[in-house]
């Protein structure tokens, strides 16, 4: 059992690779959350906007990024665009992937959080003389975000775990790294090594998280 | 030839739909049996850690809490590959379709259990008090009392992650299952052209379109009153 889940000579052996990749995935991470999260801003300005010829386009966007499962998407862009004479690579194709897919999840959560500030806000501040962009940046959107905080740490979690896609693109992030050293040296230590690291990684996001949650919930 | 023409000749190409279509199909018909699978026994099983959670044995609970930690923490795809990949050196070797259940069925478990887990605690004290003195055991109280109040408030959440994990069936492509991403992937290579791709991607949007639109109604039914 050990020989074979916790070897240490493989540990070893092939921590150079697996740390590689975690340090990919890190860097995977501070680039595909901030694209997220800007996505999901601009989805949800233009949400916010209330015109009704913007609202369905708007959720049927959403809703249709909520049914298709990204890894579809991801070797759609990666597989399939290379028959239109696009070749964009693995990182890109994660990269425009988590854009679309994970924007549509944060667009959600902060038009709720947006929705959440009750219109007098907006009133008040917009008498004050704040045009309508600096009444959304300056009063709603900081009283949107902390609205929503557990469910945007909760997408972001999300997010950093579903950079493990990438490793079926050829992007050396922590898994990939870890399959390549598992098949090095023919013994699956590497893997439980990677899974270790994502568990080191999240575990206080998510214990967090799970303090948040409860606490919203005995406080209805 | 237009590029149009050669658009559509290239990513919806007759002949090639035609001929992989019952390939897509099958595939169709793996995927709705390993989400359905996914989603009964994953729910069934973080119902009943919620329901040992709340007899409020220590040691128990934090066995309960450390599984719940580990599979909320660890990526779906980590999981399948550990067990599929994995197991075998320890002499037992699950097939691609059980290791994608097994973990996708395990992540469900951990996030289900944590809502059901919510959603029980919220039911306030009294309700629990005022049930055992009118002569009701505990297992009654719960299921006729605090159940029924609890399960309401877990259904728009719940519902949101079922999608989310259930959706995750594609990653069994990687495990060689023969689901709809797979079966749409290898008929690609087999006949170096996207149709079969493009036809798995609609496959999708049709099985899990209505069920998000669903959603999304059973949302606004739910709503948490805050």
């Amino acid at each position: 059992m050990i020989q074979n889940f916790f070897n240490p000579e493989i540990i070893a052996a092939s921590w150079p690779i697996v740390r590689a990749g975690l340090l990919n995935t890190v860097l995977l991470s501070l680039l595909v959350v901030p694209l997220g999260l800007f996505g999901g801003l601009l989805l949800a300005l233009l949400a916010s906007v209330k015109h009704p010829a913007m609202r369905w386009p708007l959720m049927a966007w959403v809703d249709f990024f909520r049914a298709f499962p990204p890894l579809v998407l991801l070797i759609l862009l990666f597989a399939g665009l290379p028959f239109a004479g696009l070749e964009l690579g693995g990182f890109v194709c994660v990269a425009i992937a988590f854009f679309l897919n994970t924007g549509a999840y944060y667009g959600e959560i902060l038009r709720a959080g947006i929705d959440s500030v009750p219109a007098g806000q907006i009133e008040a501040a917009r008498s004050t003389g704040l045009s309508r962009l600096q009444a959304m940046t300056y009063v709603v959107l900081p009283q949107a975000v902390r609205n929503v905080l557990p469910d945007l740490l909760s997408n972001t979690l999300e997010v950093v775990k579903l950079t493990a896609l990438g490793s079926v693109v050829a992007v050396p992030e922590l898994l990939y790294q870890a399959r390549q050293a598992q098949s090095l040296t023919y013994n699956p230590t590497p893997i439980v090594v990677a899974a270790a690291i994502y568990f080191l990684m999240l575990w206080p996001a998510v214990r967090l998280l799970s303090r948040l949650e409860n606490r919203a919930l005995a406080g209805r | 030839m237009s590029g149009w023409a050669r658009f559509t000749e290239t990513f919806f190409n007759g002949k090639v739909m035609v001929k992989y279509w019952p390939d897509i199909l099958s595939g169709v018909v793996v995927t709705i049996e390993l989400a359905l699978l996914v989603v009964v026994t994953g729910i069934a099983a973080g119902l009943a850690l919620a329901l040992l959670r709340s007899l409020g044995i220590r040691p128990l609970n934090w066995l309960i809490i450390g599984v719940v930690d580990l599979f909320r923490s660890l990526p779906p795809l980590v999981v399948i590959v550990l067990i599929y990949f994995g197991l075998p050196s320890a002499n037992v070797s699950p097939s691609g379709f059980v290791s994608t259940w097994l973990s996708l069925a395990l992540v469900l478990m951990a996030f289900s259990e944590e809502i059901f887990w919510a959603g029980i605690t919220s039911v306030a004290r009294g309700q629990w008090e005022a049930a055992r003195s009118t002569g009701l055991s505990f297992g009654q109280t719960m299921v006729s009392v605090v159940l029924p109040q609890a399960l309401r408030l877990t259904i728009p959440p719940l519902t949101n992650r079922t999608i989310a994990i259930t959706k995750g069936t594609a990653l069994g492509t990687v495990v060689a299952v023969t689901e709809i991403l797979g079966q749409a992937s290898s008929a690609m290579s087999n006949s170096y052209n996207p149709s079969p791709l493009m036809m798995g991607a609609a496959a999708y949007i049709v099985l899990f379109f209505p069920v998000v639109v669903a959603a999304r109604w059973v949302e606004t039914k739910f709503a948490w009153k805050r």
